[in-house]
């Protein structure tokens, strides 16, 4: 994995801070060229990886890239599924029988699962969640896609219900189909790892907030603390600079100081901050 | 430990399912929906006990505790229920479509002495209570205006086959975005007394609004307006802004920051400076047990069990409250279908009125 990932808030008006902010930046990149010229700028300065939700723009980026093969040679991209808001609209609009048949390709799956009602038998809710993934992953064909992140609402919607074996189906079709590396993005960290080793994946990704205000790390920020130090795991800071908060030098140099975490992911708007941050995180990084 | 019954697997439900199925302190027992498919998943892969009828799981379990998160039809009788049997209740809201049922749960829970809390999760968001403080000291001086405005995607098309896109189930941008918008009203400022100039419109949907304006009347001359609208989707989620004026200044708020303009010549004892001053959620922000979505969800639900703990019986959501905005709904709807004035162009015309019935302002019922 990458040290510095790039990720895509940013382009999709989500502001933690400002409702404001995240309008100026939906508007600013409603025209995809400003996308496209910012992760330029960020794979020109040497971040290569490109951390993104499966929004349905993403599918625009991907398309230029696969046209430019040369251009960005390196380019990885690291998913992140499902864009939630696409299915929690969908079942508000439609009800979950109804949104989940929008969603599955084959219409096989679903009939299978409301036929079995109480007794519906386990293949068939993992051949639908396996479904799910490829449906999410269509954007990206032909593209690298070295490790796969499920997103934080469904992590810890499941991990709060308790459906671990989700994240063993998650994981292991992720491995077969596309080998890749299975990712896990949460809002409340060891107790995800707790569970992650108890259905045995071993050395797991999992990207948390991680920031010196201890926003939104839930457990605490000793708790944290303690996981990064001693547990085995690939961590990746998200959220470091906690919507901007925190003084970017402040605010690296914290996360640096946790001599375990892999890798940091960060958006940015401009040239500059991209620039700004990918050299803080470098400098602190060698300290 | 408290054991917890839920009954209604739908966004909510499912919701808090995961919320209180990692509470410390409390115990989810059983589940219940209607939905067999989604029972039978459930249980396979977490274990719960699921039901199909919630009376069963009443009889079955010994609950000290249940969670209502069906649609608003069936608060009614649910929430009836589970107060005869003495148990706490925290119910979804839209609280009751028949407002006289609504404050007479409210009685009744007063009654049986019990905690009820109706999801109102706003009055759990650390912005709305920074403002609640700043207002309750005074800080704008006499309010007179009041905007609430909430915005988001919930029916971009011409379709609809849940039960949001009934009215009698508790469909309709009225019970769902503009519920949430008067409740913030009547947490920050206190309950509107009268409503005029209601107007419910559809835009995609058949049967029910999918978008609300009205203006609001309180006691003390203050006025306030509500536009809600579940057509948007230049919004990725509802969004929600409260803007409050009084002689002292402005304020701006949502989930995520507080805003104040503070008049130079106000001289406020309580505001932090005068002109602007920005307030993000990383200033007041919460540390919560668990997080899915955000802080408020989470937050709600430890208050009702903490109450329950503690013997608390005030809630800052509670049944009484969330009837009062009921009120405030019903009175809406009636308006709705009150006289307009019409644009006189020169010729003499009367009164135009969409029902022929007569006055302007419908009085908000409650007590």
């Amino acid at each position: 994995m990458d040290r510095i990932l790039f990720g895509d808030n940013q382009f999709f008006g989500i502001n933690h801070m400002s409702e404001e902010k995240a309008r100026a930046q939906a508007i600013r990149f409603a025209d995809i060229q400003e996308i496209i010229d910012l992760l330029d700028a960020a794979y020109d300065s040497g971040i290569h990886v490109f951390m993104c939700t499966t929004h349905d723009r993403i599918a625009e980026i991907c398309a230029h890239v696969r046209l430019h093969p040369e251009r960005y040679s390196k380019l990885e991209f690291y998913p992140c599924m499902p864009y939630a808001h696409k299915y929690a609209n969908a079942v508000t609009e439609h009800g979950t029988m109804e949104a989940l048949k929008r969603f599955l390709p084959a219409e096989g799956a679903l009939s299978a699962l409301v036929r079995g009602g109480v007794s519906v038998a386990r293949r068939d809710v993992e051949g639908m969640a396996r479904l799910l993934i490829d449906a999410e992953m269509k954007m990206f064909n032909g593209l690298k896609t070295p490790v796969i992140f499920l997103q934080n609402v469904v992590t810890d919607l499941l991990l709060g219900m308790g459906i671990k074996d989700a994240f063993r189906i998650f994981a292991d079709h992720v491995r077969d189909r596309y080998k890749a590396e299975p990712g896990f993005i949460t809002m409340n960290m060891p107790r995800l790892l707790d569970v992650l080793e108890e259905v045995g994946i071993e050395n797991p990704i999992v990207c948390a907030n991680i920031n010196k205000l201890g926003f939104r790390m839930c457990g605490g920020i000793e708790l944290y603390e303690k996981a990064i130090a001693s547990r085995k795991f690939r961590p990746v800071a998200m959220s470091v600079l906690a919507s901007g908060a925190i003084n970017p030098r402040e605010a690296i140099e914290y996360v640096c100081r946790q001599k375990d975490i892999k890798s940091i992911v960060f958006g940015a708007s401009s040239k500059s901050n991209i620039l700004n941050t990918k050299r803080l995180i470098e400098e602190y990084s060698v300290a | 430990m408290l054991n917890v019954g839920l009954i209604g697997l739908g966004k909510m439900g499912l919701s808090h399912f995961a919320i209180v199925n990692t509470h410390p302190a409390v115990k989810l027992v059983g589940v219940c929906d209607s939905t067999s498919y989604l029972c039978g998943i459930l249980h396979k892969y977490t274990g719960i006990e699921v039901f199909s009828n919630y009376r069963e799981m009443l009889d079955k379990k010994s609950l000290d505790a249940v969670i209502i998160a069906t649609p608003s039809r069936f608060h009614g009788e649910m929430v009836r229920e589970a107060l005869n049997r003495g148990l706490h209740v925290f119910c979804e809201k839209p609280f009751c479509l028949d407002v006289y049922d609504g404050l007479d749960l409210a009685e009744l829970a007063e009654r049986k002495g019990v905690v009820n809390q109706v999801g109102y999760h706003y009055r759990f968001v650390g912005a709305f209570n920074a403002a609640k403080r700043l207002l309750d000291a005074h800080a704008l001086g006499r309010l007179h205006h009041v905007r609430v405005e909430a915005y988001g995607p919930v029916v971009l098309r011409p379709k609809g086959a849940t039960w949001r896109s009934k009215g009698s189930e508790g469909g309709g941008c009225l019970y769902d975005y503009a519920c949430h918008a008067i409740d913030i009203v009547n947490y920050l400022v206190g309950r509107p007394d009268a409503v005029s100039g209601t107007v419910l419109n559809r835009i995609f949907s058949r049967d029910v609004d999918d978008e609300v304006y009205a203006t609001m009347h309180f006691t003390d001359g203050m006025t306030g307006m509500i536009a809600a609208n579940w057509s948007d989707d230049s919004l990725r989620r509802m969004s929600t802004q409260v803007t409050l004026w009084g002689t002292n200044g402005r304020m701006v708020v949502d989930r995520q920051e507080v805003k104040t303009f503070i008049r130079a010549a106000a001289g406020s004892a309580v505001a932090a400076k005068e002109g602007w001053d920005i307030r993000h959620t990383t200033d007041f922000h919460s540390d919560v047990w668990y997080y899915l979505r955000g802080e408020e969800y989470s937050a709600q639900l430890d208050y009702f069990f903490q109450c329950i703990v503690e013997g608390r019986r005030e809630n800052i959501s509670s049944f009484e409250s969330a009837a009062q905005t009921d009120c405030v709904v019903s009175a809406m709807l009636q308006n709705a279908g009150e006289a307009w004035r019409q644009v006189d162009s020169g010729a003499r015309s009367p009164t135009l009125s969409p029902n022929g019935s007569g006055g302007f302002l419908s009085a908000v019922m409650g007590r």
